[in-house]
């Protein structure tokens, strides 16, 4: 699609404009037909069938089978049938910690939604968290203890574990965790530690070794700083993805946009420059991204030092390396991001995702230069999420491998599969006599091991956490233990002989906390208070006047001379960079068997179920890559290093960087469970072996077309709605500083009256919303992709999981989905400007669902009126009166609509959709919406559970209804804000102040505010979602 | 022509006789006649002093005691005759003191009633009097002796008061027609003959050959049973009747009306909500604030099992089931289909409407029924005729005021879009 001088398209095979790609974006479904061929069957039996069913639906319907009502024996005194009760806890899997709130109905958890008291998650959550609360009823955990691969009971587990403790001799006990940042838990592993003289290791599966080493020895705490990024003026990321695979990237959304979001009074934007090789969310919300090897990020990060140092003078010494190295960079954008970081002196921000320390010394160097700490970098609030460290591990398996350990124990942990020295670990296990797992199931590590003592899952368990330093979070548990597991602490302290339990101990802490703080209130009310609110900032005098910034820029130099090593040493060779990465779906794969996650769209590629190499569109051509779009094939490409050869599909990325492939980790997992095994090929064997941090650049691999095709499920080429204009619209700031309206896209009707606005050529008489105007916001330039919304929808309103096979079918049924487009200054006829265009395109993202549209095309097409439009502005879909004819989804302009192409619940085919397919997993169905059978059309309803939950409150306290009372589940979800939701008839809503709605004349709202635009405006559909024109903060001089 | 008025009674006696009778027939539709129930008024009380004392009584009494019942406290039935009222009155205001005074008749009562104390009440002499005269006028009345029905009524008992008074009415009804059709023949034959005596006397000259033919022309039945408009009109009306009943009783599936299954324990609401007059709140606790009004958990019905008729069989199953913490298994009378989404609090709390409404006449149940359709049609119906329940709720004040503006008609909750699909479909 064209507006301007601008060109939008969805994948590269829009742009070169692909025959299969236009076939497909003409029909609204694919022309096969998968379904089992029928030609067999004739129209008489087609009649004997209908006639046979008439008489058997009939009389089976004469006889009403007997549903029972079971009420309590001893009803609790804060549980009514119906209603929802509401706890703070907390969520921690791997090293991820997030304080929420869970929705429970009956006793059981049924929705994870934001802490809004947090200051650290920000009251949001991300697709992980959403998700986690299937995970609870997964049927794969563990039911009841294993000892030596057989089932057993917890007493003979005890006594087994305490009688292999104590034959310890002088041989080690190791503690393999990720990281730990729960006090009280900390505190019962000090306590075991004291009796077996344990040595606890810490991993994360994404190492930050070398930014916490290089912190240690620059601050004196092994520790990550806390980053500001809202203060942030000019923000410089080389590789580190902060708004997507790092750690608490919810709050850093939610800081970056805060900057980013501009209006009427505030016209002014930060400015992000990022350095990296994969198309990362990052780079996808910036807006300069430089596509650089990653092995060339330390020359960067050296260079730019050299500059600011040369600019600014710090009396410091440069970094030196040969100048051939420095022909490798771009020197132009170097010199303007130095130029821009200078400019905004305590207001900018560097980091890096290196994981080698001298690299992350020139990281703090650049930023105590920029003056960036007490500022921009926090010290006196640390994370304690991060903290684990490489060259622990290395020596535990050292240790291994030497026969010194005489027990181990996996804490939540699973190694084998996520850590990058995998394999080694695997091999040296054998020579541990006693291998103890607290895994939630039999996982690639837990198999390995004589015990498991299957952990609770944190919505069953007592817990505190302690993210930042003196913020607190408290985990309580929202359902009683499905199976029969035992938190790891109690294990703990069951193995030491404790006469205490976990809560106890974890009250007694929190007692002595209290003592603290000098306060006297009754402790029973602090406790109820710190459980209500779920979270605490306590500062005790010990460490309130601690001064957190000693001098401490010492030690640097030395370092920055082993960057110009690094840098020498470094050899350029023919073979292709590899980049392994997290993603936002599966993440490091813990989580693995949650079909959500897997079939949730990669925020960039749109690809679900299935890892894949990213390859740039050059290198591609170089390779003879061929994908067609309408049958989503691909080639398998051949991935061959020391470490061995490797077969993986390939999808071409625009924005990868030339001469490097992009992997995510995670995927390939043998004992994850039905649903995540064998999905995708685990990259940690690609992984270097023989390197004591985990570096996840590998270079020098050599790539061959098998020319095999594979059939990948990418969801971005469903539903196009290319060539219609007016779907993104975008400015630059300069732009936008002169003039709001800039990017405004106003299409005119030629009448015979002249040129006329579409809204005053309409045939439709529009409506009268007398009570509520329902109308969704969504600001473009706060949306980073994240795609926790889609999730956060997924789990609200029972959405099936149809499986990859389905959605190489064009029929995933998400309600929401995040339309990526890729731009360019290009023109699509300049050849050459195409090439440069798909090297590194701009990236805009659009969540599109239902628009609700006031005049709504497929309301008039239905036959049986099973879509109408409600005296609140909803289009609204009645399941019970569908028929399936379709019509709407072909005549809706937006593609929102789902079809129920069979029923996904109760059925063994679609047994990957658990959360509908087993006892256990349909308890976290929400009971408010129903469950959609085969044949109905469905599609986003606004969350009208909600609207109507919402409104019955107001009723029943006899009020009128208040801003905030009504929330989107995607909106909650949101960490950025970016999808506000609410009633345009009140004046003091968010909405309509958002909006700025100036006049509501028969539902047609006229706005003041300039950016806001309505998708396909021309067609006078009249949606009730409007969206916020995106700005771009290019550097123009 | 005096023949016209003749010709057209033959006429009409000839092509609608057995149409009217059919027609007339396919009208009934079975009536229901209340039966007021007669209340009997005494007169020997002064029914001021009594209705104070009887809510005084359901206020703060019945809790514990009956008239004619034993349940904690003992049943109070002619308690006047028994003791004087200065006694009674100082023992409702505090037992305790009563007891400890050594009052032989206190201290047994308090043994034999589990050493139970009282509750002080701090009522005037007034309020006393009033109590005491309303106890007073019931011991007046005869017992009357709750049926407990057994726990197997599977008959329908709407239905048998019904069915004699369709009966009833439909036997009337054919007499009145066949006196009908009796006037109307002999009416006609009547002006027949006066017709022929007529024309004898006027020789011929009044009939012209059409009208001769109707007046010599007699009348065999059996032609015409057999004549094709009889027989067309009579498969009509078998195919018409025929067809209907058969969409009525397409319509009827899966409408549980009258629905009556036998439960696991005999539990009467004609007892509880009817005799004892326990407000539905105190045991269907949801019914105000959510979308359930929950069946009752065991320990509220061991708030009171616990020490009234602990000894009865029915009994017996709910001290079972809550010493061995087993769920009492209801069966469900009212079931609504998954996808239409119901809220009580909706309808009891916000709009005010009477449990009764929908659910009929709890009060006289031995064995709920289902009382009401529950059909979509029946709710619509109901969104269509009911008003708005919106004084003295903010939520409504612009509605009705924008309502005011526009109709005269009060507001109803079709006006506020009540008949949405997603009112109730989500």
């Amino acid at each position: 699609m064209k507006k301007g001088n601008k060109t939008y398209w969805k994948g590269i095979e829009q742009l070169k404009n692909d025959p299969a790609f236009v076939k497909n974006a003409e029909s609204e479904f694919p022309e096969f037909l998968p379904i089992k061929d029928s030609s067999d069957n004739s129209r008489r039996d087609f009649l004997k069938m209908m006639g046979f069913g008439l008489a058997a639906v009939t009389t089976a319907a004469c006889e009403a089978p007997v549903k029972y009502a079971i009420p309590y024996v001893d009803k609790p005194v804060d549980v009514d049938a119906t209603l929802a009760n509401y706890y703070a806890s907390t969520y921690s899997m791997g090293s991820d910690y997030c304080s929420v709130v869970v929705k429970t109905r009956e006793g059981r958890p049924i929705k994870i939604d934001g802490n809004k008291y947090s200051k650290i998650s920000a009251g949001c959550t991300s697709s992980q968290v959403e998700s986690s609360v299937l995970t609870l009823y997964d049927r794969q955990r563990l039911q009841f203890p294993m000892l030596n691969n057989k089932e057993s009971n917890w007493r003979d587990v005890d006594n087994f574990v305490k009688e292999g403790l104590s034959k310890k001799g002088s041989n080690k006990i190791y503690i393999i965790s990720h990281s730990v940042n729960s006090p009280s838990t900390l505190d019962v592993i000090n306590k075991f530690s004291k009796k077996f003289d344990v040595n606890h290791v810490e991993y994360d599966t994404s190492s930050y070794s070398g930014m916490l080493d290089a912190n240690e020895e620059s601050f004196g705490k092994r520790k990550i700083p806390f980053y500001d990024f809202s203060k942030a003026k000019t923000i410089v990321s080389f590789g580190y993805d902060f708004l997507g695979s790092s750690f608490n990237h919810d709050l850093f959304n939610q800081q970056f946009t805060k900057q980013r979001v501009v209006n009427r009074d505030k016209r002014e934007m930060s400015r992000l420059y990022t350095f990296e090789s994969n198309l990362s969310l990052t780079g996808a919300n910036s807006d300069h991204r430089i596509p650089i090897k990653s092995s060339h990020t330390k020359i960067y990060i050296a260079e730019l030092w050299n500059i600011l140092n040369g600019k600014i003078g710090s009396g410091r010494d440069s970094i030196s390396f040969n100048k051939s190295k420095r022909s490798l960079l771009k020197l132009d954008i170097l010199n303007k991001v130095a130029d821009d970081l200078i400019q905004n002196l305590g207001s900018s921000l560097v980091i890096s995702s290196s994981n080698d320390k001298s690299v992350q010394s020139v990281v703090i160097m650049i930023n105590e230069l920029l003056r960036s700490y007490g500022k921009t970098i926090d010290l006196n609030r640390c994370y304690n999420t991060r903290k684990g460290d490489d060259s622990k591990m290395t020596e535990f398996i050292k240790d291994l491998d030497s026969k010194s350990v005489h027990g181990v124990i996996f804490l939540n942990s699973n190694p084998v599969y996520n850590h990058y020295l995998s394999s080694r670990l695997k091999d040296a296990l054998d020579n541990v006599p006693l291998k103890i797992s607290t895994s939630d199931r039999i996982d690639e590590t837990s198999i390995l091991c004589d015990v498991i003592a299957p952990d609770s899952h944190f919505l069953e368990s007592w817990n505190d956490y302690e993210p930042i330093d003196n913020h607190f979070s408290f985990g309580q548990p929202t359902i009683r233990r499905i199976f029969d597991t035992r938190q790891h602490q109690d294990s703990f302290l069951r193995w030491i002989d404790s006469e205490v339990n976990y809560f106890s101990t974890l009250k007694n802490n929190w007692r002595k906390k209290q003592k603290l703080l000098k306060s006297n209130e009754p402790f029973q009310i602090f406790w109820d208070r710190l459980l209500h609110d779920g979270v605490a900032e306590i500062v005790d005098e010990k460490t309130k006047n601690l001064n957190p910034l000693p001098n401490i820029f010492k030690t640097r130099i030395s370092e920055a001379g082993k960057v110009s090593n690094l840098i020498e040493s470094e050899t350029d060779n023919d073979g292709f960079e590899l980049n392994l990465y997290h993603n936002l779906t599966v993440s490091d794969g813990i989580q693995s068997n949650n079909p959500w996650l897997q079939e949730m769209p990669d925020p960039i590629s749109k690809v679900c179920w299935d890892n894949y190499i990213s390859i740039n569109p050059k290198d591609a051509s170089k390779l003879e890559v061929k994908t067609d779009v309408g049958t989503m094939t691909t080639n398998l490409l051949k991935l061959e290093n020391n470490e061995g050869s490797f077969e993986v599909p390939v999808i071409i990325q625009p924005g990868q960087a030339e001469g490097t492939i992009g992997l995510a980790l995670g995927y390939g997992r043998k004992l994850a469970g039905p649903v995540g095994d064998g999905i995708g090929f685990d990259a940690n064997q690609l992984l270097n072996k023989k390197l004591n941090i985990q570096n996840l650049t590998v270079s020098n691999i050599k790539l061959e077309n098998t020319f095999k095709d594979f059939r990948i499920a990418q969801t971005q080429t469903h539903d196009t709605i290319m060539a219609r204009e007016s779907v993104i619209q975008e400015t630059s700031l300069d732009q936008y500083k002169k003039d709001p309206y800039s990017g405004k896209y106003q299409f005119k009707v030629a009448t015979s009256k002249g040129f006329k606005k579409p809204e005053d050529v309409t045939l439709w008489n529009g409506h009268e919303y007398k009570n509520h105007h329902w109308v969704m916001a969504i600001d473009l330039n706060a949306c980073t992709g994240c795609g926790s919304c889609v999730i956060a929808c997924q789990v609200e309103n029972n959405i099936p999981v149809v499986g990859k096979e389905e959605v190489l079918n064009r029929r995933e049924m998400s309600w929401l989905r995040i339309d990526r487009y890729y731009s360019s200054d290009a023109d699509v006829n300049d050849l050459q400007g195409l090439e440069v265009a798909a090297e590194n395109p701009d990236v805009t993202f659009q969540p599109m669902m239902c628009q609700h549209c006031n005049n709504a095309p497929c309301e008039t097409v239905c036959p049986v009126a099973a879509t109408t439009h409600s005296s609140e502005g909803l289009n609204q879909m009645t399941y019970n009166r569908c028929i399936g004819t379709r019509y709407c989804a072909n005549n809706c302009p937006y593609k929102v609509r789902r079809f129920n192409w069979f029923k996904y619940h109760d059925n063994e085919q679609f047994d990957k959709n658990i959360a509908m397919n087993n006892d256990l997993g349909k308890m976290v169905l929400n009971p408010d919406v129903t469950v959609r059978s085969r044949g109905v059309m469905e599609k986003c309803s606004f969350c009208v559970q909600k609207i109507q939950e919402g409104k019955l409150l107001a009723k029943s306290e006899k009020r009128r209804l208040k801003d905030g009372d009504v929330k989107m589940a995607c909106g909650s979800a949101c960490s950025t804000d970016a999808i506000v939701f609410g009633d345009v008839n009140d004046k003091n809503s968010r909405i309509n102040n958002l909006l700025q709605v100036e006049k509501i004349d028969k539902a047609t709202l006229k706005l003041k505010e300039e950016r806001a635009y309505a998708v396909l405006d021309e067609i006078r559909v009249s949606p009730n979602v409007w969206y916020l024109r995106k700005v771009r903060n290019k550097k123009t001089a | 022509m005096l023949t016209k008025l003749t010709r057209n009674l033959t006429k009409i006696s000839r092509f609608f006789l057995p149409f009217i009778g059919i027609v007339s027939l396919a009208l009934f539709s079975p009536s229901f006649h209340k039966i007021n129930a007669q209340e009997q008024q005494d007169d020997s009380f002064d029914q001021n002093i009594v209705s104070n004392g009887e809510s005084l009584f359901k206020g703060n009494c019945t809790v514990c005691h009956a008239i004619n019942d034993v349940l904690i406290g003992p049943a109070l039935r002619d308690v006047h005759e028994r003791q004087s009222e200065e006694w009674i009155y100082a023992f409702i205001k505090n037992s305790q003191k009563v007891i400890k005074s050594g009052d032989e008749y206190a201290v047994d009562l308090y043994n034999q009633y589990n050493q139970t104390l009282m509750t002080s009440f701090d009522f005037s002499d007034e309020e006393l009097n009033s109590i005491l005269t309303y106890i007073k006028s019931e011991s007046s009345k005869e017992i009357q002796v709750a049926v407990v029905e057994g726990v197997d009524v599977g008959g329908d008992i709407s239905s048998s008061v019904s069915t004699d008074n369709f009966y009833l009415s439909l036997g009337l009804n054919i007499l009145l027609l066949l006196v009908l059709v009796f006037i109307l023949l002999r009416f006609t034959n009547l002006s027949k003959k006066y017709v022929i005596l007529k024309d004898n006397q006027t020789k011929g000259k009044l009939l012209d050959e059409k009208d001769k033919e109707i007046v010599d022309s007699g009348f065999n039945i059996k032609d015409f049973i057999r004549s094709n408009k009889v027989v067309g009109i009579a498969s009509f009306v078998f195919i018409a009747v025929f067809v209907k009943s058969c969409i009525d009783g397409i319509y009827t599936i899966g409408i549980q009306q009258n629905y009556q299954p036998t439960q696991p324990i005999a539990f009467s609401h004609k007892i509880h909500a009817g005799q004892y007059e326990i407000d539905c709140n105190y045991c269907h606790t949801g019914v105000n604030i959510s979308k359930s009004a929950n069946i009752p958990a065991v320990n509220i019905c061991m708030n009171c099992h616990g020490v009234i008729n602990t000894d009865k069989p029915e009994i017996q199953k709910i001290l079972t089931a809550y010493e061995e913490n087993r769920p009492i298994e209801w069966v469900r009378v009212h079931n609504l289909p998954d996808l239409a989404y119901f809220n009580h609090s909706q309808h009891v709390a916000v709009g005010g409407i009477e449990c009764s409404t929908c659910h009929g006449p709890i009060e006289e149940m031995d064995v709920v029924y289902q009382y009401s359709e529950l059909t979509m049609g029946w709710c619509i119906n109901c969104h269509r005729e009911s008003e708005i329940n919106s004084k003295g709720n903010d939520y409504y004040d612009k509605l009705v005021e924008l309502h005011k503006g526009s109709s005269k008609e009060p507001l109803k909750v079709e006006d506020i879009g009540g008949l949405e699909c997603s009112k109730c479909h989500y």
